[in-house]
């Protein structure tokens, strides 16, 4: 049955671009962006990840059912952040016209 | 349900037969060939001895909290005994008997017939839940022997974490165990549905059974982490004092509470949406019709299981979530009704100019659509922050969870149970007496929990081991209801052994339903079918000519 | 009784199990079901990360200094050494899938290699955290023993910077400790990978336990990947 082989010349070169974006990483959070540090910090780790499911972890080569799978696990993390910060972020906060609590 | 032609290939076996020739339950015997199986059908019957002692358990539990709310006085029980009956009522009903109950039980031993397969995709696995299962069973029943848990089965912090002084931990250990039992049944489930249905079964033609297990089995596998995850929290809290949700050392209980609901809430929907899977077939077979609106119905399933999700926070309206907050719950919590009643709208409009024959599984049916419409409602109105601020911690919600949960849940269950009996065991139960429990349970269930609500709303709380003198008429007739709702329960347990040896021979297809269960023999080969199943036609083809003649020539009964 | 269209003659594969009709059948099953099984991994670490959030925001002060105290080399290197281990792991699966048995073995073997030495250096690390009173407990002491110049504007900031900042260390060793677990466990797995591959019972036709692990593999590398910026960079802008 045909089977996708992804060429070692394709693992390396993934491998070396994790390796250069976590030095990127470090080396922007030593400058003090503010809020854009999480940002940026946050980008590349998605990056990463990113590179990591598509070419180490064959999603590139999967079926559409794997792709939706591991899509929905991250989009569900992010109900579970999102809607929870939902309360903490309007907790008697300055911007909202009432407050909170 | 049209089977390939095929080459030669053994006659399947008549009725009469059917005992002589090799069935799942004669295939092996002994012991070992229980507990070593890999047969989903014999891990079926396993899970449902497990159950059934745990709702014992947990009825136990519940006959003691509506005894000692019999008098308005404290004078059965203590209050720190009073809140350890009902913490291991909610925590024994929860997570040893409504979560797993009807995906273990019905769900093991139907989705592989229901879709033309040999067997679930991962049977070892299968068994290792079963086990899994037992494990966190033990921890709990450990904690149980050592004076139970007081803290609510909601574990809220920073009591369960820092005051507690009952054996918070084990029980919870229990929990996690058992939560990984759930997860492994919701993963089979899942890949055994999208790869392993018979040629020509698409989704479109799968019963809404499956639909619904589908569901369930995307909520567990969603939801059940953040619990375990939770758990492994409040025991790391309650043994090192971390802080994370001890206010004293900068923590906030309140997102113990939003981990926790996270998943308690859409483990709601993993105890309903199993029952209304087998409502869809209950309804469809005894008004002999399709299900009006077969499409809506199972996107309806998917529906709940996503939008529930959403609607966490509503548990916490008054525990100190931001208004906003609340707000935006609350109107997501109206969302969720809808696909219920969408769904509750197509039963009844299956109904409508049926050919109704009201067997005992039908019984069970027309009462959950009822009951579960009651409970739904109710469910609304709670949704509704401004009623919510006043009936919150009392009998009302109370009420309105059991009116779901035994009303809905258990009603389905039983149903479903009487329903595929024949199929399980090739046996009938006594007629009488099963239509005689159905009875019991209806009135006993309404009498246990209409008296509720309005107990609620006028104002007496849950989880008081005592109250105003005003309120005893309603709670006498409260555990007046109880004791009939437990006789109905108690009946079943005994016919059904009773049955297996004694009871009529079924026949393979008794109810003459349509369904790839019912098209094979009852009880079936281990290997489930004769000739592996081809598809060609959609689920509930009752209308059929060709089905409808052979059917009608073929069942002794309905 | 047997059933299936194949019966007649056909050659079944060793490995396929009785409830599936092809290989293809059971590759796609039980890549969907480690599949799964990683999104109920998502969802547990997912809890952490919500706590993290949460925290982060209420204590920025306390979470910055508390990040400044870990050592980023030691976790670089550690980033760096986890991704090497995805590459292993990822060339393990290639040898299966050019029938290279001893080189299966070679690449599961680096993996095991390099994801001990992850252990070993987070061991030292904690040894550290210990040493220096970092360890949430009755030894805590971040405050009064801290070099740092500015703990005292800080403290005037955040009179409870001390118990804030021992939520971070909690956080810290309960997503490193669990991290670490999920490695532990996966090292062990494949040390039995180890025993079959070199046994022979991978090749390019039957390789899915390898690419099983190798999924739960990479996705505690992923796990890892959001670990590091999250603890380990809070504050390194920040003048020490």
């Amino acid at each position: 049955m045909a089977e996708h082989v992804t060429s070692r010349k394709v693992y390396f070169l993934v491998f070396a671009a994790l390796i250069v974006l976590t030095v990127v990483t470090w080396l922007v959070a030593q400058v003090d962006l503010g809020w854009a540090n999480d940002v940026v910090a946050l980008t590349i780790a998605v990056t990463k990840a990113v590179l990591v499911l598509l070419f180490f972890m064959h999603v590139r080569t999967s079926t559409r059912m794997t792709i939706v799978t591991a899509t929905a696990g991250f989009f569900w993390l992010v109900i579970l952040i999102g809607l929870t910060l939902a309360d903490y972020l309007t907790r008697g906060s300055s911007w909202l016209p009432v407050p909170g609590k | 349900m049209n089977t390939s032609a095929a080459a030669a290939t053994p006659a399947p076996p008549t009725p009469e037969t059917a005992f002589e020739r090799p069935n799942y339950l004669n295939a092996a015997y002994g012991v070992r060939s229980w507990l070593l199986t890999r047969d989903h059908k014999r891990i079926a019957i396993l899970y449902l001895i497990s159950v059934t002692i745990f709702f014992a358990l947990g009825s136990l539990f519940a006959g003691l909290v509506r005894l000692e709310l019999l008098t308005p006085e404290g004078d059965l029980m203590g209050p720190d005994t009073y809140n350890r009956m009902f913490t291991m009522h909610g925590i024994v009903m929860v997570f040893f008997f409504l979560i797993p109950g009807i995906p273990a039980v019905l769900g093991n031993f139907l989705v592989p017939l229901m879709i033309g397969a040999k067997d679930l995709a991962m049977p070892k696995l299968n068994l290792a839940s079963w086990y899994v299962y037992n494990i966190g069973a033990a921890f709990t029943l450990w904690a149980i022997a050592n004076g139970g848990v007081d803290t609510g089965w909601t574990f809220y912090t920073p009591f369960s974490t820092n005051y507690s002084n009952t054996y918070v931990i084990p029980a919870a250990l229990g929990i996690f165990v058992t939560g990984f039992s759930s997860i492994f049944t919701g993963l089979n489930f899942i890949v055994t549905i999208h790869r392993m249905r018979a040629p020509g079964l698409t989704w479109f033609r799968l019963p809404l059974f499956i639909w619904s297990h589908y569901a369930t089995s995307l909520i567990i596998v969603l939801g059940t982490p953040v619990i375990a995850i939770t758990i492994l929290l409040v025991g790391a809290e309650r043994l090192l004092h971390l802080g994370v949700f001890d206010p004293k050392l900068g923590g906030d209980p309140i997102l113990f509470q939003h981990l926790f609901w996270f998943y308690s809430h859409p483990a709601v929907y993993i105890m309903i949406l199993p029952a209304m899977g087998v409502i869809s077939e209950l309804v469809a077979a005894f008004s002999r019709k399709r299900i009006f609106g077969y499409k809506f119905v199972a996107f309806a399933s998917v529906g709940i299981a996503v939008l529930g999700f959403l609607v966490w926070g509503h548990h916490m309206f008054v525990a100190g979530e931001s208004v906003y907050a609340a707000t935006i719950f609350s109107a997501l919590s109206m969302l969720v009704a809808v696909p219920s009643a969408i769904k509750v709208f197509n039963w009844t409009a299956t109904l409508y100019e049926g050919s109704i024959s009201l067997e005992t599984p039908m019984l069970y049916a027309l009462g959950f659509i009822g009951l579960f419409t009651i409970g739904g409602l109710t469910g609304v109105m709670v949704a509704t922050l401004g009623i919510d601020v006043h009936v919150h911690d009392t009998y009302f919600i109370v009420a309105h969870f059991h009116y779901i949960m035994v009303g809905g849940t258990i009603m389905g269950y039983l149903g479903g149970l009487h329903y595929w009996w024949p199929k399980i065991s090739g046996r009938l139960y006594p007629n009488f007496l099963s239509k005689l429990s159905a009875l019991l349970v209806f009135v006993g269930f309404n009498l246990t929990f209409a008296p509720q609500f309005v107990l609620g709303y006028l104002g007496m709380p849950r989880r008081y081991w005592s109250y105003p003198p005003e309120f005893q008429v309603l709670n006498v007739l409260s555990t007046a209801g109880a004791s009939i709702l437990g006789v109905g329960y108690i009946l079943p347990l005994f016919y059904f052994i009773w049955s297996m040896r004694y009871g009529k021979k079924s026949g393979d297809n008794p109810w003459g339903a349509v369904g790839l269960e019912w098209d094979t023999t009852s009880p079936p080969p281990t290997e489930n079918f004769y000739t592996m199943p081809v598809v060609t036609h959609g689920p509930y083809e009752y209308n059929r000519e060709e089905v409808h003649n052979r059917l009608t020539q073929e069942a002794p009964l309905g | 009784m047997a059933s299936s269209p194949l019966a007649h003659g056909a050659h079944h594969h060793p490995a396929l199990a009785h409830q599936f009709d092809t290989m293809e059948q059971q590759k796609e099953s039980s890549t969907l079901g480690m599949w799964l099984f990683l999104v109920t991994e998502i969802m547990f670490f997912g809890g952490l990360f919500l706590t993290y959030v949460v925290y982060r925001s209420r204590f920025p002060d306390a979470f910055l200094l508390a990040s400044n105290s870990l050592n980023v080399i030691l976790g670089g290197i550690n980033t760096a050494v986890l991704i090497g281990s995805s590459l292993t792991m990822a060339l393990a699966i290639w040898a299966a899938q050019v029938n290279w048995r001893k080189g299966i073995v070679i690449f599961l073997l680096a993996t095991i290699g390099l994801g001990s030495t992850f252990l070993v250096i987070k061991g030292f690390e904690y040894h550290d955290k210990f040493v220096e009173h970092h360890v949430p407990g009755p030894n805590f002491n971040f405050v009064e023993e801290n070099p740092s110049p500015h703990i005292h504007q800080i403290a005037a900031r955040d009179p409870n910077l001390g118990r804030h900042a021992s939520i971070f260390f909690s956080l810290y060793f309960i997503m490193t400790g669990l991290h670490a677990t999920h490695m532990v466990i996966g090292i062990a797995v494949l040390i039995v990978m180890v025993v079959l591959s070199w046994k022979g019972k991978y090749d390019a036709r039957y390789y899915n336990p390898l690419e099983m692990t190798g999924l739960y593999w990479h996705f505690v590398d992923i796990v890892w990947i959001f670990l590091f910026p999250l603890l380990y960079l809070l504050g390194a802008h920040a003048a020490r």
